[in-house]
């Protein structure tokens, strides 16, 4: 147990940490920016998905990790435009609508990847993004190894944590999704147009799910699996939860959902004498707790899940 | 405060106008009728909803530095056609013209770029936010980041100017209902609204702070604004207005100069028909019936909202609780409902404790309950007429274990006859009946049943005339009957209307308790601000 305590040890630990929180971060964002105005995304789930086998094919075929990437956000925007309009167009329940959009993706998903390439035994594979250390901070003892020796889309994913925070409660337009999200018909007497506010954040949620998915199949791993998400979109709205609606809050949670996820694959290579899945199981039972004694005090947009129509009277 | 400008401010529901106020408009009425410019002009406007007719050819202007009272009963137009002016609704036909141009409102962003702001009877503010947040949200003009010290500087000069003082870093929540008013006008001010449309303002405001907002609207048009004043109260109307249209049933019937015109023949344009005068006759009290001790009650957020309250009712009374919106009502009504579980205290039912938290010991003990909120916890509006006469007592109508539905069926023609509910059949889905009969519905429930207690919260809350009538009378039929009536009521005219005795509820605590025969409004006025025996000892 001594090597527990060891530097090697602690690095290797959190740098597993930030790169199992990324797409989780990237997924808690796209659902609190979609949230705050006030339309829960349970597509997020298959939007992910989506994200990450549309990122890994368009990788595969151009050669470019970028163009990737952009394309896991174009999948993203569309499917989150197809929520958009069930949800806010036509006003139908944000539960169906987005476990159908997650049922849907998925389905879709394994079905484009197997068009493309067939179901070979080796499944292809992509040269994934490479760590790139940030001068100087990387050479702090023990923590610039950790966290500025990452994948580009790490840092991406960092940066974007305080700029939604930004976005939502210093500028203009996060004020209006603030009111879509809570009073809409109070946004509406403004001159906001509420469907147009919720329709731009599920996209713009969309296009951030999906790159979360990407940094599976083109950073964490090489390759694409159908299980390759493995709920990271149901954690995701989870730390939604857990962080009150707020980016910092919501990618803390996130973090710490890393930490355990990272903790959890160390204390399987220990060898100690456990069924594995145990430990897989380990964060997810600590989200379940955490959750319990955080979403008493939680306050949700007041119009989340709620269909805005000018009222007409019949 | 010295007492006599009390008393002078307190003086809001009083139907003689104070001379001053009386004097001042009708000269600058004159002024204005020499530039006969209106600053609004809507033309035949016509406007329904589905099949039913809101609007109809109504014509309707407004002149700068104006109050113009709509005055109507509810139902009769008035909000869908101030609706229209602000753009959140469009007419079916017709044409609206400010200052003279024709404009066509796709959305309120049209009207407010109009300089056209309007305070809905709902308020549209988010309770989370705080004022500074809610007034600035979507006047940006094109900013991308929020520069909250100009508007806060901006907010605060306009707070100066009319006199509505709010803390502007206050979360809405916070606020008392007065103060989330302003922060709904100053929104509208802070747009520069030159006209200003109020819905019913009054309905949640207590003397006192009706006072202040006629004042700010008396600033208001002195500096040119013109004001529509949506209401169904003749001594308000009396009082701030200017001019009065009344709107029945979708039609403008009559317009007066106030100088012209008075309550009386207000309220037979708005009706129609001659107002039969309410009375309560009181009786002599019987034994206590209903015996609240001691009760604290938490709100939602964990906080005290009735403090160490203790009241009795008794047979053949009824006591009317005044008091302004949340000061611990609905908390109240909610324990002695039995949903919601107080912290201490007990209520009991002639002679015997109710179990707390327990509604069923409430229906079991011949409890009436007339909710607050019939919508969601009176009635089940998906639910048909008769399902509706028989949830507290469907266990009466059990053949073999399953629901009787021929009992239950004639038990609902009889309620619907003996209390006149116009519904389209008693399977008809409650959700179609108007309002009035949906009350109709809970009376025949609640009332049939002959209860010991009555407890009614807020009974004839969004009701037009026709149906309050209704409603008072089978109150009063009840205790005559002997029940024991607690009637929770943010409404004066209608707590002295009925009560007996009359408590005022202020901040969780009884703040006094009257005789209705020797209370005066503005000593209940004065109790429902909080303010103890300044005047009266």
């Amino acid at each position: 147990m001594d090597h527990i305590l060891s530097a090697t040890f602690l690095t290797g630990l959190l740098a597993a940490m930030m790169r199992m929180a990324t797409p989780i971060i990237f997924g808690t964002l796209g659902e609190i920016l979609s949230e705050r105005a006030g339309v829960l995304n349970l597509g997020i789930e298959g939007i992910m998905l989506m994200g990450a086998m549309s990122g890994f094919l368009t990788t595969l075929h151009t050669g470019s990790l970028w163009l990737g990437v952009a394309a896991a956000a174009l999948s993203g925007v569309l499917l989150a435009l197809l929520m958009a309009l069930l949800t806010v167009t036509l006003g139908l329940s944000q539960h169906v609508s987005g476990l159908g959009i997650t049922l849907f993706s998925t389905g879709l998903a394994m079905f484009i990847y197997r068009l493309s390439v067939g179901s070979p035994v080796n499944p292809p594979t992509v040269t994934p993004f490479t760590q790139v250390a940030l001068p100087a901070l990387s050479s702090i003892p023990i923590l610039g190894e950790a966290f500025f020796t990452q994948y580009a889309l790490v840092y991406v994913a960092f940066l974007l944590i305080p700029v939604l925070w930004v976005l939502l409660y210093r500028t203009t337009w996060g004020l209006a999704i603030r009111t879509v999200g809570e009073n809409p018909f109070a946004a509406d007497t403004v001159g906001i147009s509420v469907p147009l506010v919720r329709t731009l954040c599920l996209a713009a949620g969309g296009a951030l799910m999906g790159v979360g998915g990407a940094f599976l199949t083109l950073a964490h791993q090489n390759m694409f699996l159908i299980d390759v998400v493995g709920g990271r979109g149901w954690i995701s709205i989870a730390m939604v939860i857990f962080g009150n609606w707020d980016p910092v809050r919501g990618a803390a949670g996130a973090l710490i959902f890393g930490l355990l996820d990272a903790f959890q694959l160390r204390l399987q290579a220990l060898g100690v004498d456990l069924p594995f899945h145990l430990f897989l199981a380990l964060p997810y039972v600590l989200t379940v707790v955490a959750l319990v004694g955080v979403s008493r005090k939680s306050s949700a947009p007041a119009a989340l899940l709620k269909p805005y129509r000018r009222e007409e009277k019949g | 405060m010295p007492t006599t400008v009390m008393t002078e401010r307190i003086a809001v529901r009083s139907p003689q106008k104070s001379p001053a106020v009386r004097a001042s408009f009708p000269v600058k009425a004159r002024e204005q009728e020499q530039v006969p410019e209106p600053v609004v002009e809507m033309r035949a406007i016509r406007k329904t909803f589905l099949d039913v007719v809101a609007n109809e050819r109504v014509n309707f202007s407004l002149r700068p530095g104006e109050i113009c009272a709509l005055l109507g009963e509810n139902g009769a137009g008035k909000t869908t056609l101030m609706n229209i002016l602000f753009g959140y609704y469009a007419a079916d036909e017709g044409e609206i013209l400010i200052h003279g141009k024709k404009v066509s409102f796709a959305s309120p962003r049209d009207a407010i770029a109009c300089r056209i702001g309007m305070v809905h009877q709902h308020f549209t503010l988010v309770p989370s936010q705080t004022v500074l947040e809610n007034v600035v949200v979507g006047s940006s003009g094109g900013r991308f980041f929020l520069d909250m010290k100009r508007a806060r500087e901006k907010l605060c000069a306009l707070q100066k100017r009319f006199g509505l003082a709010v803390d502007p870093d206050a979360p809405v929540w916070t606020l008392p209902i007065g103060g989330q008013q302003k922060v709904e006008i100053l929104k509208a001010l802070y747009r520069d609204a030159r006209i200003l449309i109020l819905d019913e303002p009054t309905a949640v405001l207590a003397p006192l702070e009706t006072r202040e907002l006629f004042d700010t609207l008396r600033t208001l048009a002195a500096e040119g604004c013109s004001i529509v004043f949506i209401s169904h109260k003749l001594y308000e109307v009396m009082e701030i207005a200017h001019r009065v249209v009344v709107l029945a049933k979708g039609v403008i019937c009559a317009e007066r100069s106030v100088s012209e015109t008075d309550e009386r023949e207000l309220a037979n344009l708005m009706v129609g028909h001659e107002l039969a005068g309410k009375t309560a006759t009181a009786r002599k009290a019987g034994a206590a019936l209903l015996s609240v001790s001691r009760l604290t009650v938490r709100n939602d957020k964990g906080l005290d909202a009735v403090k160490d309250l203790s009241l009795d009712v008794h047979s053949g009374e009824v006591v009317g609780l005044a008091g302004v919106s949340g000061n611990g009502q609905m908390e109240l009504a909610d324990a002695l409902f039995g949903l919601r579980v107080p912290t201490s205290g007990t209520i009991v039912l002639d002679g015997a404790a109710l179990p707390d938290g327990n509604p069923k010991s409430r229906v079991d003990r011949h409890m009436g309950r007339i909710p607050e909120d019939r919508m969601t916890t009176g009635l089940m509006l998906d639910l048909s007429v008769e399902d509706n006469l028989v949830m507290e007592h469907h266990g009466d109508f059990r053949r073999s274990g399953m629901l009787d539905r021929e009992a239950i069926g004639d038990h609902a023609e009889g309620l619907m006859c003996d209390f006149g509910i116009k519904a389209d059949g008693r399977r008809a889905p409650a959700r179609t009946l108007s309002g009035g009969n949906l009350q109709k519905i809970i009376l025949a429930r609640e009332l049939s049943a002959d209860p010991k207690v009555v407890v009614a919260a807020q009974p004839t809350r969004g009701l037009d005339v026709g149906a309050i009538e209704y409603v008072h009378g089978r109150i009063l039929e009840a205790r005559d009957r002997g029940a024991a009536t607690l009637l929770i009521s943010e409404d004066l005219d209608e707590i002295f209307a009925l009560s007996d005795r009359i408590a005022v509820l202020y901040e969780g605590r009884i703040m006094g308790i009257a005789d209705r025969k020797y209370a005066t409004k503005e000593q209940i006025g004065l109790w429902m601000s909080g303010i103890r025996d300044v005047l009266c000892a």
